[in-house]
């Protein structure tokens, strides 16, 4: 009996374990799924928790219910990868696993403790909060319940991040929501961000950008956070510019999983380093990575990890037939971007082209619009929550392509 | 001090051959980013471009203090604003991946 084992039942894990499962004989594999968490959480939906638009129970479901009967699920930590001995050692009752193929799923995580003076200053959940994940999020919703104005910081510690565009969502979702509750102009909007503009590729980061500045949102590009002066209630940069806050919502350091740092088989981020083209690990023949927990150049977001399943089943089959895996993912991520007011901008692109204008997934028709804010983009998101849950995670298919196209965009 | 013509150079300023990159390049590129070379910089430099020669890409950040020993603030102190581009850019090596 040969295993695949996979590590991390979130987005990628489960789609890997959905897909295996179809591919592999019950008779001669056995799958098994390794995760610390017996709950799903939908995370694109974390965004939507501080301005009451969502609750936990719309982000939250068993993992079991979306796993197919025949794959092994533990719940437990993970203690050690040992991956010369192709085996791995659980928390749970010390149990080893010998596998012969290794899914790695651990996604990404935020550290906030990177930063000096964010958890330990004081202000950590008073006025200092983070929606990337859902205990945050549903402190910083309680927060803005009640908040009577002033000035909201939103500062991205530093890159990469998981969701890229998550930060000017939440800021164009601020600038709507402080609208709706009608103190908008007591509500200074600021965004420090260690990126040079709104976004890193230049024609998104220009249109996003103009979008900011109609919204009256303040940009602070190039701000590298040191540390944060709860005293004095500013963030501080490397080269000692200062931003006032009332109001901090960070976007902390993001990492690979603890459990790749004590395995020793991440880069300096804990992120595991794998060929950007084939998925399978630069180290280990044996190994393939899906999703966030990687170090490939591309977004870390379901989109990626969803276009990058295709690639990750073929060469793990191929694997398996004693061939050679084909370089064929092409860093290809979609993200719809919420804008506020029932809008929403989506953008399609890969490693090589940054996001254009034009129409998507039909060229010419559409109906989603790119690079253009359209209230067809935020019903869209919208939907795809439901998708999400009933299609995605289950491998079924999706109406876009793998790989991007160049067809319906305007060079 | 001015860039040699016929540099190999893409419309951000980078190096995109970083074989042809010598010292007085160096110089000349740094000159443009309003920095002055002395003896602290150059050693990063050329950490830098060993880093890049093992690893094929110009080195983040973090790499840059995990490897030289150099705190975070004062590479913003050598190389303001963003350290890892400036590196990358007078060290003659690409662009670091952009991390989107």
């Amino acid at each position: 009996m040969k295993t695949l084992l996979i590590l991390g039942a979130g987005t990628g894990g489960t789609m890997v374990a959905n897909k295996m499962a179809d591919h592999l004989d019950p008779q001669e594999w056995r799958i098994i799924i390794v995760d610390r968490d017996e709950k799903h959480y939908y995370q694109p939906g974390f965004l939507f928790i501080p301005f009451g638009i969502y609750s936990q129970r719309d982000v939250i479901k068993p993992k079991r219910n979306f796993l197919p009967p025949s794959v092994e699920v533990i719940f437990s930590d993970i203690e050690v990868i040992e991956p010369d001995k192709s085996r791995v050692i659980l928390r749970k009752d010390n149990k080893v696993i010998n596998y012969d193929y290794l899914v790695i799923a651990t996604g990404s995580h935020i550290h906030p403790e990177e930063t000096e003076g964010m958890v330990d200053g004081g202000g950590w959940q008073k006025n200092i909060f983070t929606f990337y994940n859902l205990e945050g999020a549903v402190k910083l919703a309680n927060f803005l319940k009640y908040w009577k104005g002033g000035r909201l910081v939103l500062n991205v510690a530093e890159m990469p991040i998981k969701c890229p565009v998550a930060p000017l969502e939440f800021l164009f979702l601020s600038d709507w929501f402080f609208h709706e509750r009608g103190i908008r102009d007591k509500v200074e909007i600021v965004y420090a961000t260690p990126l040079p503009g709104a976004f890193t590729k230049p024609r998104a980061s220009a249109i996003l950008g103009g979008m900011l500045e109609e919204k009256g949102i303040h940009l602070v590009p190039d701000f590298n956070i040191m540390e944060v002066d709860n005293a004095k209630q500013v963030i501080r940069s490397y080269d000692e510019q200062e931003v006032e806050y009332d109001l901090l919502v960070t976007i902390p350091t993001n990492k690979g999983s603890d459990a790749i740092a004590r395995s020793n088989m991440g880069d300096e981020l804990d992120f595991v380093p794998t060929d950007k083209h084939t998925l399978r690990s630069r180290d280990w023949e044996n190994i393939f990575i899906i999703g966030d927990a990687g170090n490939v150049p591309a977004s870390k977001a379901g989109s990626v990890a969803h276009f990058m399943l295709e690639v990750v089943i073929e060469n793990l089959l191929r694997s398996i037939e004693g061939l050679e895996p084909l370089p064929k993912f092409d860093g290809h991520a979609n993200c719809f971007i919420e804008s506020g007011f029932d809008k929403g901008v989506l953008i399609d692109f890969n490693y090589d082209v940054e996001p254009l204008p034009g129409k998507y997934p039909l060229p010419g028709f559409g109906p989603f619009s790119l690079l253009q804010e359209s209230h067809t983009n935020h019903w869209g998101k919208m939907m795809f929550r439901w998708m999400y849950w009933n299609i995605l995670l289950k491998g079924g298919e999706m109406p876009f392509e793998s790989q991007m196209s160049m067809a319906g965009k305007w060079a | 001090m001015t860039i040699p013509e016929n540099l190999p150079l893409n419309d951000e300023g980078f190096l995109t051959d970083p074989s042809v990159w010598n010292e007085e390049i160096a110089k000349a590129l740094a000159e443009q980013v309003g920095i002055e070379l002395t003896e602290k910089h150059w050693e990063i430099i050329r950490w830098a471009r060993e880093a890049a020669a093992d690893s094929g890409k110009a080195p983040t950040l973090r790499q840059i203090t995990n490897g030289t020993g150099v705190t975070t603030k004062e590479l913003f102190k050598l190389f303001p604003k963003g350290p890892a581009k400036k590196i990358a850019k007078i060290a003659g090596l690409g662009k670091p991946e952009g991390c989107i």
